[in-house]
């Protein structure tokens, strides 16, 4: 029997990149899982809880463990979401020792799209074919609070046709930062900037990310500089061939 | 945010040869860490770090005893501990002894507590002469301007500038050579130290089972400033402590490495009391003052405590990309950078700069810098929630909270949303403005288009699988 895993496709791609969430969905399934999208999912809450909200925050943290709690794996196509839910639940619930718990088992099952094909499925070529020359943008969150430097990158090095160049400075962040992108649109504006200008140094024709956020930012400053630049989510690039 | 905020920051952003100058100096500094640190250099990094950590915690849980045994320590060997409340006790301390000894003339050795406390202005104000004898602390104070960075105080001047300051308050034209103008400032600065009745110094570590207040430095101004003068007062907070000699092991790799990128810096300094019989150099006369100035406020909070483990080694301020690009002065106060988000709210209230804590991607490369692993993310968000709600902002979020509790609901609010942003929508938002305060996609799109919002979600595609 195939194996089962449900998606997480958070709000941003649910409501701004559908694409992504079909992608993700296609490579998963062409590996031979089950796929289950569980329909009363909306967000993971970390807009509120990174604009201080603790309160909002956990009420729809509560909403996110009813849906998700019975599901065996979840894969999710952003390491900032999967990080709100791995890292930030538990300190949600801290004054809650249940549903910390809850939180906590929750927690072991979910997985940031590349590592879950690396660690949990443990495949590193899916068979996937994209001519063009790509960099990759590590997302903050993916890197520094979950580690994942080298998962998209092993499956990049096996997509036929795709040339990899590193991005230099390649740790930086592109500014995003959920509500600081507004409340200091100007600044975050300029590190996305600098971002598209090291993406400009690289000669890559395409930035590819784990994350649809930062994504959003990149494309955003491309785009505002008249680049014909793309962005794709790996999960765009694995599904191609 | 407040208006000064927002204009600091604006200010800087526009300023090309500034952002050139900060993002140079940050980079090198950075670079240079990251050779010290690598995992072929410096095998043991991780392992120190968690060490330095643990030895924070311990000492600042339980810093009665390491205060107490370091002031019986220091006056074993013949000094005086001062413990000081706060800016104005340590201010009468220094008057009222620089008044009882005839004193006019203080050297200083570089110290961010000293700046903390407005002490040179303080000093000033009662006729005291204080001279900053660090390179870059004595610039900034010829061009009156406070520290931009806590380890590179002059970060932000380029030689040129210097120049510049020189012409001005020295009447010396057209000095551009980095090294003339270091020997410039050396003449100045020696017939300082010999004048001079007082020597303050600020203090790296204050070692508990010694008594040694232990100084760093790359110019050998602050050995000077704590030897020459007949008294030597270093002014601390009292979290510098640590307990034993021995740990020095730990904090001294990291702190010249996760500084400057050097090894060990070039002057490490144990100072421990007075000149004893026999010692050729050294003060008469040795005071410790212990600043408390908020940091025992600070220890009443478990998860905010660990703001009080830096070093001051400044890398993360090197890391940062928000300091990057807006600088040290665009800060609210002396204090600059991922550390100076967290620390200021603290000390001032959140009042201070109420924008403060929002001012971060919340990206981490502080904290994966921290040589004392100090989580600044995570006091970050406390210090957020905290933080003075917008009562608009909180309706927008108890909106927002309902809805992703009710998925139908939400499926609904985000067509309408779409329609909005849709193409024709965004030209109209762009084509009224003031007319139509749409905040956040306003501020959006004043610096980067936005996606148009697609046919269908994810949700609508998946159903018609
Ligand atoms: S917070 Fe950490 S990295 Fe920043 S100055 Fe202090 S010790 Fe250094």
């Amino acid at each position: 029997m195939a194996r089962r895993v449900s998606l997480f496709v958070t709000c941003i791609v649910d409501q701004l990149f559908p694409q992504i969430g079909m992608a993700m969905a296609e490579v998963l399934e062409r590996l031979g899982f089950a796929v289950a999208f569980p329909q009363a999912q909306t967000c993971c809450g970390q807009p509120a809880f990174n604009s201080g909200y603790r309160q909002e925050a956990r009420q729809v943290a509560r909403h996110f463990l009813e849906v998700f709690e019975n599901c065996e794996s979840i894969v999710v196509p952003s390491g900032s979401c999967t990080s709100m839910v791995v890292h930030h639940y538990a300190e949600l619930f801290a004054d809650e020792p249940r549903t910390r718990s809850r939180a906590v088992s929750l927690a072991a099952r979910v997985h940031e799209f590349s590592s879950f094909l690396t660690e949990v499925a443990g495949v590193e070529d899916v068979g996937a074919r994209f001519e063009d020359v790509v960099t990759f943008h590590d997302g903050c969150h993916a890197l520094r609070e979950l580690g994942i430097r080298s998962a998209p990158r092993r499956l990049l090095a096996n997509v036929r046709g795709l040339e990899l160049r590193e991005l230099e400075p390649r740790e930086e962040c592109c500014g995003f930062g959920g509500t600081f992108s507004v409340k200091f649109g100007e600044l975050s504006g300029a590190m996305a900037r600098g971002k598209a200008e090291a993406i400009i140094q690289t000669g890559a024709k395409t930035v590819v990310s784990l994350d649809p956020s930062c994504l959003m930012q990149i494309q955003g400053a491309l785009s505002r500089a008249g680049l014909s630049i793309r962005t794709l989510h790996l999960a765009e690039v694995l599904a191609s061939r | 945010m407040s208006l000064e905020f927002d204009s600091k920051i604006h200010k800087t952003l526009a300023d090309a040869r500034l952002q050139q100058a900060i993002y140079t100096a940050t980079g090198r500094f950075k670079d240079a860490r990251l050779k010290v640190v690598a995992q072929d250099v410096l095998p043991e990094y991780q392992e120190l770090r968690a060490q330095a950590n643990a030895l924070k915690k311990h000492t600042i849980d339980h810093l009665d005893h390491y205060l107490e045994q370091f002031q019986s320590q220091v006056e074993a060997h013949g000094g005086k501990v001062v413990f000081c409340q706060d800016a104005a006790a340590v201010a009468d301390f220094v008057l009222t002894l620089a008044k009882e000894r005839g004193a006019r003339l203080i050297v200083k050795s570089k110290s961010m507590t000293t700046e903390e406390i407005d002490l040179n202005e303080r000093l000033e104000h009662h006729g005291l002469e204080a001279v900053e004898t660090d390179f870059g602390e004595y610039i900034l104070q010829l061009a009156r301007e406070r520290p931009y960075h806590i380890v590179a105080p002059a970060l932000h001047k380029t030689r040129y500038d210097v120049a510049e300051i020189f012409e001005q308050r020295l009447h010396i034209a057209n000095e551009t050579v980095i090294e003339k103008q270091a020997a410039i400032a050396r003449a100045a600065l020696r017939e300082k130290f010999l004048a001079a009745d007082i020597g303050i110094s600020g203090a790296n570590f204050l070692v508990a089972d010694s008594g040694a207040v232990v100084i760093v430095e790359n110019e050998g101004n602050a050995r000077l400033a704590t030897s020459a003068p007949r008294t030597h007062i270093a002014i601390a907070g009292i979290e510098k402590l640590i307990p034993r000699a021995q740990d020095l092991a730990t904090f001294l790799k990291l702190l010249a490495r996760s500084a400057t990128g050097q090894p060990l810096s070039v002057y490490t300094s144990f100072l421990s009391g007075p000149r004893r019989e026999g010692e050729i150099d050294g003060p008469d006369e040795f005071y410790v003052v212990l600043l408390d100035n908020g940091r025992t406020r600070l220890l009443e909070n478990p998860a905010r405590r660990q703001s009080l483990y830096c070093i001051r080694c400044g890398a993360c301020l090197n890391a940062c990309p928000v300091y990057r690009k807006i600088g040290g002065h665009s800060f609210p106060w002396v204090y600059s950078g991922p550390i100076g988000a967290i620390l200021t709210p603290q000390f001032m209230g959140a009042a201070h700069e109420p924008g403060l804590p929002f001012a971060s991607s919340l990206c981490g490369a502080c904290a994966e810098v921290c040589p004392v692993k100090i989580d600044i993310p995570k006091v970050l968000l406390e210090l957020r929630a905290d933080a003075p709600h917008n009562r608009w902002e909180s309706l927008a979020f108890r909106v927002f909270a309902w809805l992703m509790r009710h998925p139908r609901a939400y499926e609904l609010a985000g067509r309408v949303a779409a329609s909005l942003v849709s193409s024709e929508g965004v030209r109209w938002i762009r084509s009224a403005p003031g007319l139509l305060n749409f905040g956040p996609i306003r501020a959006w799109l004043a610096e980067r288009d936005l996606p148009p919002p697609p046919a269908h979600t994810f949700r609508e595609l998946w159903r018609r699988r």
